[in-house]
């Protein structure tokens, strides 16, 4: 097991029954607020994001704060970063101040690899670059669970801006080594080819009727327009080809879950009447982000 | 008079269709004799029993990144470690701060590599202006000062019009248009090759077709204008094809491949390593078949390492952030054994003559024989022992390598430069 949590890619079907089971522990009963733990009490985890996020920010920090932990969070623009300092010497620094983990997020693809090679210190991927955010799966994960007795066999969509997404590829790695069978879907231009071979079970199409048919669950994709530095598709033609509308909805099976990592473009790619429709899981995602983070934690700094 | 007799070794040079067990007699820093039991009373002798013995090594694409760059190499700290790849010629890209776009430079160059290089040094001038792939730089004067060909490695320059009016010029000038072939548009943003493995790192992807383009609308401007032009760092099996393509029809194309281009795939990288990082990117086995096959057949005529040297603190970092390019002298002619002559691929006589008379005929350099009165460069090789590079010792300034700790049989034994033994092994 790597000493941290950096990709879905290296976990054992195993392991990641383990943290979400452990995940469920940890989640509140209905109407009663969470539990405070002490299982983390005198450690200290530092969340450094070099990319904006306030939703996994706030999601992890809470996290820590339910198990006893002291955190502390570094954004970029507040830290040495924008002085010019390397991405190494930055993280030698909070290395030396002896943290017992660091949560990072970064828009490089593998800076949290790099840093594990040289650092001790455990680390936890919070989403870096379009490659990975897993979290994000697992947290997805225990939400499909909550209402499914198992992942086995369903039919998941994952539909928008697939080759920017990290979420698309640490829900595709997941839920393939669970023999979900993955269609994703997006425009060509952001659907690229080489996605069907990444992982067991994967099919691409362009149609999202084809892609929604008889699914189990709908995973939305945020359009990342600040990840391309193009116009890889007309973007007023999005909603119109590729935006989650109540007819798609009738296409799936009747109990679809719809979900979507937030935060949600109402009328880009999911419309109101779903986003808050009774299909609607998006607000039970971030409740499960949560007690998912929480069993990511003790599991990485277990002693 | 200073004499060496290289003794008791296998002697191959292509040039001359030798290959037999003789002994090589220089004087002064020519070539006099080959023969068999050569007298070497009053000389120096070298015992090559064992070993091959076989013209010096021509490696016509490194970076010295001097001027400009010497935290990364210098003219002397490269060609220490180009003469412990046992390479005893080198020619230097025009890629420096400033830009070999003038005989200035060029001069400079020379000069320096006079003062304080091991191995001979060839500069390449730049195609343009500061490579800015805009206005033609002073090429004539540059063939005056002692540039071999013109390139503006690493830029590819995009305009067509551009690159027409430059084949047109280095045709009057006789020298060969060097052509990175990457079209920018297509590879923008990319950082390894475009594939399975890219799409699972979420790294961006220089797809294979944006070096096929270039290769492809050069070689048609190359039979408009008539001019002898070279594909650098071949690594698509479809440029492949078009460069078999202009051979077959008599075209003056050539063709070069690396050692890592022949020796890695895009699968052999671990995840985010940046000694894996480097333009054109590693292939597909499809394409490293190709390029060996290529090698083979001809279709490449020759091997040079883009020996391209960054600091450490240059490659620890975000991969993306990391520049391109890797060591490449050391360990080239270890590969070469390993893929192409271990593997039965290619007789060792044919991949003499891709180091040594093939590059010398491209570039049209007095190099790459032992004929007699020839400049006595001879590269020594053996072909059985084994070792393991190790980076930390290169005489380079930089340590950005693959095939650090890598396991070799057979390899360099020693290096002579006009007469003078200038590196050996375990020397």
């Amino acid at each position: 097991m790597q000493k941290g949590l950096l990709g879905i890619a290296e976990l054992s079907r195993g392991e990641i029954e383990e943290i979400l089971s452990r995940a469920r522990d940890f989640q509140p009963p209905p109407r009663q607020s969470f539990k405070r733990f002490d299982t983390l009490r005198g450690r200290m985890i530092v969340n450094v994001f070099f990319e904006a996020s306030t939703r996994t920010r706030t999601s992890f920090e809470i996290a820590a704060k339910r198990l006893g932990a002291d955190t502390l969070s570094i954004t970029a623009s507040g830290s040495s970063v924008s002085k010019g300092e390397s991405l190494v010497d930055t993280l030698n620094t909070l290395g030396a101040m002896r943290p017992d983990a660091i949560v990072m997020r970064h828009s490089a693809s593998g800076a949290p690899q790099f840093l594990s090679r040289y650092l001790p210190i455990p680390i936890v991927n919070a989403g870096d670059g379009t490659h990975e955010h897993p979290t994000q799966a697992l947290l997805d994960a225990r939400t499909i669970l909550d209402r499914r007795a198992t992942l086995e066999g369903l039919r998941i969509a994952i539909i928008g801006d697939i080759a920017h997404s990290r979420v698309a590829r640490s829900n595709i790695y997941l839920l393939s080594k669970f023999g979900v069978s993955i269609v994703l879907c997006g425009p060509a231009s952001l659907l690229p080819r080489d996605m069907a071979a990444i992982a067991p079970g994967v099919e691409l199409t362009t149609d999202m009727r084809k892609a929604i048919r008889d699914a189990d669950v709908i995973m939305m994709l945020r359009v990342q327009l600040e990840r391309q530095n193009e116009a890889s598709f007309p973007s007023n033609e999005y909603f119109q080809f590729f935006g989650l509308r109540p007819e798609h909805v009738q296409l799936a099976k009747p109990n679809v879950i719809v979900m979507h990592p937030g935060p949600i473009n109402r009328g880009r790619e999911i419309s109101s009447e779903v986003a808050d429709s009774q299909r609607s899981a998006i607000l039970n995602q971030v409740e499960n982000g949560i007690a998912v983070r929480m069993a990511v934690l003790e599991k990485v700094l277990a002693p | 008079m200073s004499r060496l007799v290289v003794k008791g070794g296998r002697v191959i040079d292509p040039s001359q269709n030798i290959d037999r067990a003789a002994d090589v007699a220089i004087e002064d820093g020519s070539v006099r004799d080959i023969g068999e039991n050569i007298d070497a009373t009053g000389s120096e002798v070298f015992d090559a029993s064992g070993l091959i013995v076989a013209p010096g090594f021509i490696d016509m694409h490194v970076h010295l990144r001097e001027p400009g760059f010497e935290h990364s190499e210098t003219i002397e700290t490269g060609s220490r470690s180009a003469a412990a790849g046992g390479f005893t010629s080198i020619c230097c890209m025009p890629n420096t701060q400033p830009v070999n776009d003038n005989a200035t430079v060029t001069h400079f160059i020379l000069e320096r590599a006079r003062e304080r290089a091991v191995v001979n040094v060839y500069p390449i001038g730049a195609i343009t202006k500061n490579s800015a792939g805009e206005e033609l730089a002073a090429i004539a004067s540059m063939k005056e000062a002692g540039i071999v060909a013109i390139s503006d490695d690493g830029k590819p320059v995009m305009n067509a019009r551009v690159i027409r009016r430059a084949m047109e010029f280095a045709r009057s000038s006789n020298l060969p248009v060097i052509q990175h072939c990457e079209d920018l548009h297509l590879s923008a943003g990319g950082d390894m090759h475009e594939g399975i493995q890219s799409t699972r790192l979420g790294l961006r992807g220089i797809p294979r077709a944006s070096e096929d383009v270039m290769v492809a609308r050069d070689i048609l401007l190359a039979e408009l204008t008539g001019a002898r032009y070279h594909v650098a760092h071949i690594s698509s099996r479809n440029a492949m094809q078009m460069v078999a393509f202009a051979k077959s029809k008599g075209l003056s194309v050539t063709a070069e491949a690396t050692p890592h281009h022949f020796a890695l795939t895009n699968n052999d990288m671990p995840p985010y390593d940046s000694n894996y990082k480097m333009k054109p990117p590693l292939r597909d086995e499809s394409d490293v078949g190709a390029i060996v096959d290529g090698l083979a057949n001809g279709t490449i005529d020759a091997i040079a390492t883009d020996h391209a040297p960054h600091p450490g603190d240059e490659k620890m970092q975000e991969f993306e952030r990391c520049p391109f390019g890797i060591l490449g002298f050391e360990t080239a002619i270890g590969l070469a054994l390993e893929r192409l002559y271990h593997s039965g691929r290619i007789g060792l006589a044919h991949m003499v003559s891709l180091f040594t008379e093939n590059p010398a005929r491209i570039l049209s350099l007095r190099r790459g024989t032992l004929k007699r009165g020839a400049a006595a460069d001879l590269t020594i090789f053996g072909l059985e022992h084994e070792w393991t590079y190790d980076v930390a010792r290169s005489p380079s300034k930089s340590r950005n390598s693959p095939f650090h700790g890598h396991k070799f049989r057979g390899g360099q034994v020693a290096t002579i430069v006009r007469g003078q033994i200038v590196w050996r092994l375990n020397g």
